[in-house]
């Protein structure tokens, strides 16, 4: 156990050692990577630099310099929320490179079945964003399980737990409206049964429904309506409340527990 | 000379007085050199320091004394006076308001876990990307209905729902209130602050009863459900569900 612990440190003790010194030395490399950085020349495995790593950098900034000890046990979160936040990377990734192949307008069809016969990748890009769609929700949904079982939802953390909530619904409806999009009969069906559904609300039922499918029934102009809600306006929307959520995270103090 | 304000002049010279037992006009006076300082007489406390009895050294190290000159005195009788000067309580100065927390750096402790969990994410995907094709049906037709539509899996349980209750109950009212709104209230009406599985009992069953029970009615309506939404054993009949359209081969 105290052996493998002094191999740990070993391995990350300098990460750019293979690369060549003059590189390192060089005043552009330095300018790069700021003070710190393990990618630094003379990078040393010291808590202070372990403290540099995190705040020198904008991307791991999310995270505070510091953890609690049984918050990095896997078996705690099984990383579920980071691996929600990481399929929704995926998906915008993925989603820009397919929006340059796609038109929300009667060639939506032809579209997708070009993008999946005659461009390299397509079918790959493709696969991969409606899989890693189904992931997420699922991925959401056990996160929010995760934080049920553990009672995390307790204060501090309650208002954390009601911005999860409707980041789970707009998950839900990200997915929805992605649903419509390769505009086959899976497709129009689909939105047309859970429309349906949307039409049941009481008294505004039917402007609900209106609204939803820019006319009486799913055509090109709901087509139009939940591509922009489907790659502008719902991922505005999410990741204003992502930013709260994570934000919250640690001003609530961090991950809950120990239990 | 420094002019020194009354009333701070008055108030030493009452502490003054009060030590020395001496009225405080004459610690006034003491102060400001109109009168001879008062001086006390107390004896220090003297505490007795007994000497360090020295034993004899054993024979093999007296080769090595013989060098010493005999007389150096390796035990002075000296009187050693002290005084006690405070006495310090076994007691913190500073109080600690909260209780220590074991912590770790997020580098690496946690940030490489994360970095492996998001690679094998990533090579999840894209092996099953590479196997499994996303489904793509005739073009979408208003007029041709498919027979059964189904709605996108994660509704499939409150369409299965809906086939038993009244729509407004099943395909409104359900997912608002339960859904939404009892889900947001759930921190506010669990005012249990325990978070040890054993003391929160009710409350971990009745999730997982919500987690049974959705899942059931969406495993029956992905799997169970044909034409008309009439009951069907995948096994026998096939499956209705076009998401796993290369997925499942049971026909």
């Amino acid at each position: 156990m105290k052996n493998e612990k002094i191999k740990f440190r070993d391995r990350v003790k300098d990460i750019s050692a293979g690369l060549g010194d003059s590189l390192k030395e060089s005043s552009l490399w330095g300018s790069i990577f700021r003070p710190g950085s393990p990618f630094r020349k003379g990078y040393s495995d010291s808590p202070r630099n372990r403290s540099y790593v995190v705040m020198n950098n904008v991307l791991y900034h999310l995270h505070p310099v510091k953890v609690k000890r049984h918050a990095v046990r896997l078996s705690y979160t099984l990383c579920l929320g980071g691996l929600s936040f990481f399929t929704f990377i995926v998906l915008t990734i993925t989603g820009i490179w397919l929006m340059f192949y796609f038109r929300p307008t009667e060639m939506a069809y032809v579209d997708i079945q070009s993008l999946q016969t005659s461009i390299a990748f397509g079918s790959l890009v493709r696969n991969m964003h409606r899989w890693a769609a189904h992931i997420m929700v699922i991925v959401v949904f056990l996160h929010m399980s995760r934080v049920f079982y553990h009672g995390a939802y307790k204060a501090p953390r309650e208002f954390n737990w009601v911005i999860g909530v409707i980041l789970l619904l707009l998950t839900l409806l990200l997915s929805f409206t992605g649903y419509l999009l390769p505009w086959d009969q899976l497709a129009i069906w689909a939105v047309t049964v859970g429309g349906n559904m949307a039409s049941y609300t009481p008294v505004i039922g039917a402007q609900v429904k209106f609204a939803l499918f820019a006319g009486l029934e799913a055509t090109e102009a709901t087509l139009l309506r939940f591509y922009v809600l489907h790659v502008l306006f719902l991922p505005f929307i999410i990741v204003i409340f992502m930013a709260i959520h994570f934000w919250r995270v640690r001003k609530d103090g961090g991950i809950s527990g120990p239990l | 000379m420094v002019d020194i304000p009354e009333h701070l002049l008055i108030k030493t010279a009452e502490a003054r007085a009060k030590a020395l037992g001496i009225s405080v006009e004459q610690a006034l006076a003491e102060m400001k050199g109109e009168a001879e300082p008062t001086t006390i007489s107390k004896e220090p406390e003297v505490i007795d320091v007994k000497p360090i009895e020295v034993k004899e050294a054993p024979a093999p190290a007296a080769a090595v004394k013989a060098d010493i000159p005999a007389e150096v005195d390796f035990a002075p009788e000296t009187r050693v006076t002290q005084r006690l000067l405070t006495v310090v309580k076994a007691k913190p100065i500073q109080k600690p308001t909260s209780e220590p927390v074991d912590k770790v750096n997020t580098w690496p402790h946690l940030m490489l876990p994360e970095f492996i969990s998001l690679m094998a994410m990533t090579a999840f995907l894209i092996f099953i990307s590479a196997i499994l094709q996303a489904p793509l049906l005739e073009e979408a037709n208003p007029n041709i209905t498919p027979n059964p539509a189904k709605a996108p899996w994660y509704f499939l349980g409150l369409q299965e729902l809906l086939s038993y209750w009244d729509p407004q109950i099943a395909g409104v009212m359900i997912p608002l209130i339960i859904g939404v709104a009892a889900f947001m209230a759930i921190p506010y009406i669990d005012r249990n602050k325990d978070n040890k599985p054993s003391k929160r009992k009710y409350a971990i069953m009745l999730w997982t009863f919500f987690l049974a029970g959705a899942g059931t009615l969406s495993l029956i309506g992905i799997l169970f459900r044909g034409p008309g939404w009439n009951w069907t054993y995948p096994w026998i009949d096939g499956v209705w569900f076009d998401d796993l359209l290369d997925w499942v081969h049971f026909e």
